[in-house]
């Protein structure tokens, strides 16, 4: 019943032109929104009965094949599957469906397909001395991701693919991960992908659309390629790219089109600007002693920030109080990852941030000097004086989403701090063909317009749902001939191309792509398509003189030509590259990017009038920019500051939500732990309106308001489809990242968000310490001030002792940033499930450790952000993960009357699942409430493709057992059966759990706590380290390092 | 006696009113209540009245059913609140059932005489009560099926149950309650059970009543042992009933969380167990005395009696109330004295307002004599108590788990269909069995009766 | 045996009031009856004594039920947690004695009420659904508000005639002759 309610509040947020809402309100909010240019009209069990009523034997098949043609149809057969959790199956009459289900399993015969021959892969650390059953292999590869690719190493059990780990020898991972890169295995085996070729919405051989892709190029040829347009995101693999420039060859008058929505023009035009060509920024922040960041998130997102959140971790880190840090300012709109760890953090609205560049330029002596309002002037010169006490040890970074003016007076600054070199390099591009993405699209837009585009081929990309507005995409896409669209969901683009052919995902295809400091990997395929899907490589390939040649043929080539045959044609160096998952000597070597830089060659600068309300857009911390979408991990990840899921919110400060009073209501069910219901407004910008629920955010800049893209799918498949609203729908070319025309008028409507955390502050309990690093100079004990822990003889009775080994873990909240790498890199390893938007609002998500986000310093009048207060206007920001602490006196054994949660002899919480009858009195009895109940059953058993996924060294758990935190001890036993084999004892770093894998920052480390020399035992040795609610004397045996900020004194006080 | 001297002798006599109404004869007291059983006709009201509560029974078993298809996540429940209706319609049942030992058991050691004419049906209530309870430990765990883990068999994992949990004290506690129950009421049953095997008319009657009766004769050696065997009895059932009340308050003090870990709950449960036991027992027998014209067996000395006995208890748990919020803010321990402020100003607050005035203020009333012999205003005052305790429970289950250590992990409950229709149909499942109860046995000790009958035509004697 | 035949038991006396029937009794015992029994609607103070009958075994066997109960408790407590399966249940030692207490206490009562009854059951012959006395018809009424004596026919005294006589003699209406038949 309640879904009913949320489908029709999902409908209220569908983001839509004036055209398209009409359609919305006589459709029911939980389907597609027909469109007339689609054939077909949509599809339900009723009409496909109906088709089918009095069919027989052939008929009745043949009558199939033309509903399987319907993409709707398939679309039906997807939807009515099961789903990660059985609460989202909507009722069906089963026989019916059992009907459909037989006829979809007959399609699969119809594309006759073959597979692509398997080459033969080799393992990363074990040798491939024959497989032993049960025990994992690793191989190395990359995950392609903009203008970067970060190096994995895939964990496979017998084949499959089942966890992505980082690769130690990538520069772009370092063997850490991120979320997007642990969530995306879930896309391989995400069973609405797409799964055959398809012309008109009829299912089509590949064949076909070789021999169809043959005849285009040959009329291509006719005219030299004139009417014949390729569209990419950014390109970043060699073979691609050498692929599809020699194709323009072929076809001289052909045209590339590049279009990536989330990663702005900036730096590409920026570097431009600076250097008079496109150049590629690589910053060291290691190095750097002092570093300013222009509204950049270089920590979470953006080419590298992996790595970067690696390097500056490590300077963030303090063994003993004479330590040294680095000191992070920030500048920015709304909070970042990297501003929530900021030591300064101001917030100001995103046009300012210019303003702010062009005056501190002109502090460190390049350009004339800006006037300020008095507060940032006094933060900014403070700043600049530290920088330029740091010369050559400084770093000035600035966002992706900045105008190229700002990049460049970032080039010039960094030059006049004699950064270059040090914490900052330039390199040639890692794109292939760096282009202005915005013209380019542009420009394909009025040719298609023109009626110049006879063939358009879209490699991956969905730009019919996020190409700017005033484009108007669709329109003009109906004006090109053929349209091809390769992608892995059929989607928005999809429905209106031609052809659509499935995109195979990275584990599934042979490709190269390079990182972002150029070094290049082979990707190579750990498990064989599961369906009849293609990789780029192909589809170019199909237009070439050599069609349907594979794409390892193809990747093999490239390098051997460009590595010389010497090295390849030795197949150990080829070997070699894919056993290390990257090819030596291809890392770019930094150029001295000469600065041509000058205040008359940067473009006029209009600074916005003070009170201007700023519409900004932001790719979402989640989904991005919509391509994951339909990934449930990412869907039901709380944002990293909102603790939002499943949807997305018109971000505004609460200085602004107080002026138009949108409060926020907590809901009974759920409450602070689930569901917050929020004001609907709508916006109105450049022309069209969207209509968006609001979040109040701590922290934004008072006049900002942040429309975070990539929400509001209409085809994004089952788990993505109308969630939240769609900003690309009032995003347009002249206002692409920040927008001011545009007006929000309060709506009587509220929507329910589902919110894990809404309360923020610790109501003054030793949950969080932190001090500034003055304090901890003053006071390094301080950590312990909150609360102490009973002595140990206190106790009537004589303690366990655990003489072997003792499992603990610390985690360094000087280090944490807040990521979220580790919370998915967990339900990866461990099976979790996806519970469902309904059911995170009921306070039942599943993970099981979470990152809380406090503000300390910060109070309201209802203890919540969406009542006015001053301390809300830049508050400090922590971030604390909590997996189950381990504790020896653990209140949860104690209370459990079946004995189903006991002690290990080291040390280890162990839940007994079997055992368990699931009372929840332990959960109750958990001080800090890191336990999970299966309130129903959340487990999906059905869908077979998520069988594939699971982990086999994991009990997957099913409804009415309480689970969580294991401290990975099937990893702890995997490891201790090979040391027993050697008969030695187990090293220390030798058991890594998979948040610790995962963690960019080092901020979490596992081992023994019995061996004085193990790192997780020097760490607690440390000054700083902490339990959560020591006087409860549970003795945890997580613990945890206070986070001390390095703050400026001159700031301090005023 | 000739009905003449009957007003001589009440008036004669100290007490307001009689425990029996005078007149009444070993042949009297046995032919109106066991007519009841044997001869009366089924009546409309009666009918009427068991359907309706049949239908709420099915509606329990819907749930139910519902329940063991779906898995608890039809309720309201979550993380952190773990513990929701179930738990606090348990506590409630259970505390409910107290009074009918208390009544059997404590007032026959202290030789209450009043107690004759309603501790038949008060234990009748108990063991209806503890059925209601013990459903609800059962059907609130994750897998119902498995709870036989509780119990301490030679499992082939070779695993015991855990003895230091309180809910395994719960298990005992509980089943040793429902079992000693039964054995008590039983044996007061015996004599009464082979009165009406001697008066039934249907054969199927004797039958039935002569197995129940056992072939008791009533022999002078039978009732020796009987009577020793029931002294016992009600001596071992008085420490029990305080130590079930006990255990199921250490459910929560033993735990750590903030609101349930405090040392006041023995006390206060128990005696808030008696409060909530007297008040059902008033809502029970006040309709039940009209409707069977007992008024002459359960006469207003008895409202009387059991309105102080209410007070009293009332008054009990009104100073644990007090006790709570000195111990939190004495004691300075930050989480117990932060709960105190949430109860007080929290999103719950309405909850424990509407606790204070149920439990607290109204029974103020019964200082009031007027208010204890208006038969009306009592049955209200039963129904408000009833309420109130009822919603004790949910403050200190649910209220507590919303706002515990983690601020982080702070939550909010609310109940869904499902948890009413539980709560809901238990409450139809205890009616119908009391429906069933006062028509198929007695509903008043006739044995007992017999000899108070004897005891008062004695008393008469002397003041004659 | 072959075919019902009814011996007898011995004969059967009806009062109106326990005063009575307690007074009956004394006599009955003073002339040297024996083996005579009373049956009563409620119980008579006294009236078992006067027939000679004071001591029963109920509350020994229900102190044993009640140490039986108790000791298996605590016994089964430390045996599952301590011996049979020990485990580190949160740190708490193995034998958590204190935590051991209730389910002890709960054992211990329930032995002893179970021992209770049945001890007074099984004492009492019960069940037993068929007795000479209920031969008698009026004897219905032992159950509502008529008291009985019955002189059994063991007693070595016991003489059909002299015995009806003397229950004459003592007021007893409907003084009848109880029949057992087998």
């Amino acid at each position: 019943m309640s879904d009913h309610a949320n489908d029709h509040e999902l409908h209220i947020l569908q983001g839509s032109t004036k055209r398209e809402s009409e359609h919305h309100h006589e459709e029911h909010g939980d389907e597609d929104p027909a469109d007339d240019t689609v054939r077909e009209h949509r599809l339900d069990l009723a009409t496909v009965r109906e088709k089918l009523r009095d069919k027989s034997g052939k008929q009745y098949w043949r009558t199939l094949e033309e509903l399987a043609g319907n993409p709707h149809f398939e679309d039906l057969l997807h939807r009515e599957f099961p789903r990660h959790a059985s609460e989202w199956d909507d009722a069906v009459d089963r026989r019916n469906f059992l009907k459909l289900m037989g006829a979809s399993l007959a399609l699969a015969g119809m594309a006759g397909c073959g597979r692509p021959d398997e080459n033969n892969i080799v393992p990363y650390v074990k040798q491939p001395d024959g497989m032993i059953l049960g025990r994992p292999r690793f191989y190395a590869t990359a995950m392609p991701f903009g203008a970067d690719a970060i190096g994995v190493l895939v964990e496979s059990h017998e084949g499959r693919p089942t966890k992505l780990e980082g690769n130690p020898d990538h520069p772009s991972s370092l063997g850490s991960t991120s979320a997007m890169v642990q969530a995306s295995i879930l896309n391989l085996y995400d069973p609405d992908r797409s799964q055959t070729t398809q012309f008109d919405g009829e299912i089509r051989t590949w064949s076909a659309f070789l021999e169809a892709a043959q005849s285009l190029a040959t009329a291509a040829k006719a005219q030299n390629g004139a009417g014949f347009r390729i569209l990419t995101g950014t390109v970043t693999s060699p073979t691609l790219g050498g692929q599809i420039k020699k194709l323009l060859t072929l076809y001289p008058q052909a045209k590339w089109h590049q279009w990536e929505p989330a990663s702005g023009d900036g730096a590409r035009e920026g570097a431009k600007l600076a250097f008079g060509r496109y150049l590629n920024t690589v910053l060291v922040p290691g190095k750097a002693n002092v570093i300013l960041s222009l509204d950049s998130d270089f920590l979470a997102s953006g080419p590298g920030h992996i790595a970067y959140a690696k390097q500056f971790s490590r300077r963030r880190k303090l063994d003993t109080p004479s330590d040294t840090m680095s000191r992070l300012y920030v500048a920015e709109p709304t909070p970042t990852v990297t501003g929530s760890s900021a030591d300064h953090r101001l917030p100001v609205r995103a046009s300012d941030i210019e303003l702010l560049a062009r005056a501190l330029a002109a502090k460190v002596g390049t350009g004339a000097a800006v006037a300020l309002p008095a507060a940032t002037e006094k933060w900014l010169s403070t700043v600049a004086e530290e920088l330029q006490k740091e010369r050559g040890t400084s770093l000035v970074v600035a966002g992706d989403q900045q105008p190229a003016a700002v990049h460049a007076l970032t080039h010039a600054i960094n030059a006049s701090l004699g950064n270059v070199g040090t914490t900052v390099y330039y390199t040639e591009p890692v794109e292939i063909e760096p282009a202005a993405n915005l013209e380019s699209l542009r420009q394909l837009c009025s040719d298609m317009h023109a009626g110049k585009v006879d063939a358009l081929v879209i490699l991956g990309g969905n730009p019919a749902y996020n190409a700017p507005h005033d484009f108007d995409f669709l329109e003009k896409l109906k004006k090109v001939h053929t349209s091809i669209h390769l992608s892995p969901y059929f989607d928005e683009t999809s429905a209106y191309c031609n052809w659509h052919i499935p995109e195979s995902h990275f584990l599934e295809t042979w490709s190269d792509a390079r990182a972002y400091d150029g070094t290049a990997s082979i990707i190579q395929p750990l498990i064989s398509p599961l369906y009849f899907t293609k990789s780029a490589h192909d589809v170019v390939a199909a237009f070439s003189d050599k069609p349907g040649s594979p794409p390892y043929d193809l990747v093999r080539a490239y390098w051997t030509d460009a590595m010389g045959h010497s090295d390849v044609s030795v197949e150990s160096g080829w070997k070699k590259w894919l056993n290390d998952g990257v090819i030596p000597g291809t890392k770019f070597s930094p150029i001295n990017g000469e600065v041509k830089w000058s205040a008359s060659s940067l473009p006029a600068f209009h600074p916005a009038q003070a009170g201007q309300i700023e519409f900004i857009f932001r790719p979402d911390p989640s989904v991005y920019d919509g391509r994951f979408a339909n990934n449930g991990w990412l869907q039901e990840l709380p944002k990293p500051l909102t603790k939002i899921t499943w949807d997305n919110a018109a971000l505004v400060s609460p200085k602004y939500a107080q002026k138009l009073e949108l409060l926020h209501k907590v809901e009974a069910r759920g409450g602070e732990h689930g569901q917050v219901r929020s004001r609907v407004v709508d916006v109105e910008l450049n022309g069209s309106k969207v209509t968006a629920a609001t979040w109040t955010l701590p922290g934004q800049a008072e006049d900002t308001v942040v429309l975070p893209l990539g929400y509001g799918r209409t085809r994004a498949g089952f788990t993505g489809s109308n969630k939240g609203f769609n900003a690309y729908v009032v995003r347009t070319s002249n206002g692409l990242w920040v927008s001011t025309d545009g007006k929000i008028t309060v709506t009587d409507d509220t929507y329910p968000l589902a919110c894990t955390q809404y309360h923020f502050n610790m109501e003054g309990r030793q949950i969080l310490s932190t001090a500034s690093l003055a304090e901890y100079k003053k006071n390094p004990g301080f950590a312990h001030e909150g609360a102490q822990a009973p002595a140990k003889d206190d106790s009537l009775y004589q303690e366990f002792s655990y003489p072997g080994y003792a499992w603990g873990m610390a985690i360094d909240l000087n280090k944490c940033n807040g990521c979220n790498a580790c919370v998915i890199a967990c339900q990866s390893e461990n099976n979790i499930p996806v519970v469902g938007k309904d059911q995170v609002m009921r306070g039942r998500e599943m993970h099981w450790i979470r990152v809380d986000r406090y503000y300390t310093h910060a109070e309201s009048p209802t203890n919540d952000p969406s009542t006015y207060n001053p301390s809300l206007d830049n508050p400090e920001t922590f971030f604390q993960p909590v997996p189950c602490m381990q504790c020896e006196n653990a209140p949860c054994e104690q209370v459990c009357p079946v004995a189903a949660t006991v002690h290990s002899a080291e040390g280890l919480n162990d839940m007994v699942y079997n055992r368990c009858i699931g009372t929840r009195y332990c959960s109750n009895n958990c001080p800090y409430k890191v336990r999970r109940f299966n309130f129903l059953r959340f487990q999906d058993w059905e869908t077979p493709q998520l069988k594939l996924l699971r982990n086999p060294e994991v009990t997957v758990r099913s409804r009415g057992v309480m689970e969580k935190c294991t401290y990975c001890v099937q990893r702890v036993n995997n490891v201790r059966i090979d040391a027993e084999k050697q008969s030695r004892p187990i090293r220390d770093g030798e058991i890594v759990t998979a948040c610790e894998s995962a963690c960019p920052s080092e901020a979490i480390v596992f081992g023994n706590a019995n061996d004085p020399d193990s790192r997780v035992a020097k760490l607690k040795g440390q000054q700083r380290n902490y339990s959560i609610l020591a006087e409860l004397n549970a003795r945890p045996r997580t613990t945890y390092l206070a986070a001390v900020r390095n703050t400026n004194t001159d700031l301090v006080k005023e | 006696m000739s009905t003449s001297e009957i007003p001589l002798n009440s008036q004669a006599r100290y007490e307001p009113d009689p425990v029996l109404e005078p007149g009444h004869t070993y042949a009297s007291v046995t032919d109106k209540i066991s007519s009841i059983v044997l001869t009366r006709p089924l009546g409309l009201g009666w009918l009427a009245g068991f359907t309706l509560v049949f239908s709420i029974v099915m509606v329990l078993f819907a749930s139910l059913a519902w329940l063991i298809t779906k898995g608890v996540g039809i309720w309201g429940i979550n993380i952190p609140i773990g513990w929701g209706f179930a738990i606090v319609n348990f506590v409630w049942w259970i505390g409910i059932g107290h009074a009918g030992t208390l009544i059997s058991a404590i007032l026959y050691l202290l030789n209450q005489k009043w107690r004759t004419s309603i501790n038949r049906f008060a234990e009748a209530m108990t063991l209806f009560a503890v059925a209601c309870a013990g459903i609800f430990p059962l059907i609130h765990t994750g897998r119902p099926w498995m709870a036989y883990y509780m119990f301490p068999y030679p499992s082939t994992m070779g695993v015991w149950p855990q003895f230091r949990s309180p809910l395994i004290w719960d298990v005992f506690a509980v089943s040793t309650y429902g079992t000693v129950s039964l054995l008590f009421w039983y044996v007061g049953l015996l004599p009464d059970l082979a009165t009406l095997r001697d008066r039934a008319k249907e054969k199927w009657q004797q039958y039935i009543f002569g197995m129940l009766s056992m072939g008791w004769r009533g022999s002078a050696h039978h009732w020796h042992r009987y009577q020793s065997a029931y002294l016992l009895l009600a001596g071992l059932a008085t420490p029990l009933v305080l130590s079930v009340h006990t255990v199921v308050s250490f459910d929560f003090s033993i735990a750590i969380v903030p609101g349930w870990h405090t040392t006041i709950f023995p006390p206060y449960f128990v005696a808030g167990a008696i409060y909530s036991g007297f008040a059902m027992v008033l809502t029970l027998c006040i309709p039940l005395r009209k409707a069977y014209k007992l008024e002459g067996f359960i006469t207003m000395r008895h409202l009387d009696t059991m309105a102080k006995v209410m007070l009293a208890t009332g008054e009990i748990v009104a100073y644990g109330y007090f006790v709570e919020f000195f111990m939190a803010f004495y004691s300075g321990n930050k989480f117990d004295v932060f709960l105190a402020e949430q109860r007080l100003h929290g999103p719950y607050s309405h909850f424990y307002f509407a606790l204070i005035l149920c439990n607290i203020l109204t029974p103020q009333l019964l200082w009031f004599k007027k208010v204890r012999r208006n038969v009306a205003a009592l049955f209200v005052m039963s129904l408000i108590i009833n309420t109130g305790m009822w919603l004790e429970r949910f403050v200190i289950v649910v209220i507590s788990l919303t706002r515990d250590f983690m601020p982080s992990a702070w939550g909010r409950y609310s109940a869904t269909f499902w948890d009413y229709s539980t709560f809901i149909g238990t409450l139809g499942l205890f009616v119908m069995l009391i429906f069933l109860f006062v028509r198929g046995l007695p509903a008043i000790a006739i044995s007992e009766m017999r000899e108070l009958v004897h005891e008062e035509s004695h008393a008469n004697k002397e003041h004659v | 045996m072959s075919g019902p035949r009814s011996q007898l038991y011995g004969v059967m006396g009806e009062f109106e009031t326990p005063e009575a029937i307690l007074a009956a009794a004394k006599k009955a015992r003073e002339v040297g009856y024996r083996h005579i029994t009373a049956y009563t609607p409620f119980p008579v103070e006294g009236l078992a004594q006067t027939i000679g009958f004071r001591w029963t075994a109920v509350p020994l066997l229900t102190l044993l039920g009640g140490l039986g109960g108790g000791l298996s408790g605590f016994g089964l407590e430390y045996w599952c947690s301590a011996i049979s399966y020990p485990l580190n249940v949160g740190g708490r030692p193995l034998n958590s004695w204190p935590a051991f207490i209730p389910v002890t206490f709960e054992l211990t009562v329930l032995g002893a009420s179970a021992f209770a009854v049945i001890s007074m059951l099984a004492l009492n012959r019960l069940p037993q659904p068929y007795h000479p006395v209920f031969n008698v018809d009026r004897f219905a009424r032992a159950s509502t508000d008529k008291f009985f004596l019955c002189i059994e026919a063991r007693d070595p005294k016991f003489g059909l005639a002299e015995s009806a006589r003397f229950l004459q003699s003592v007021e007893a209406q409907h003084v009848t002759e109880v029949k057992d038949e087998e």
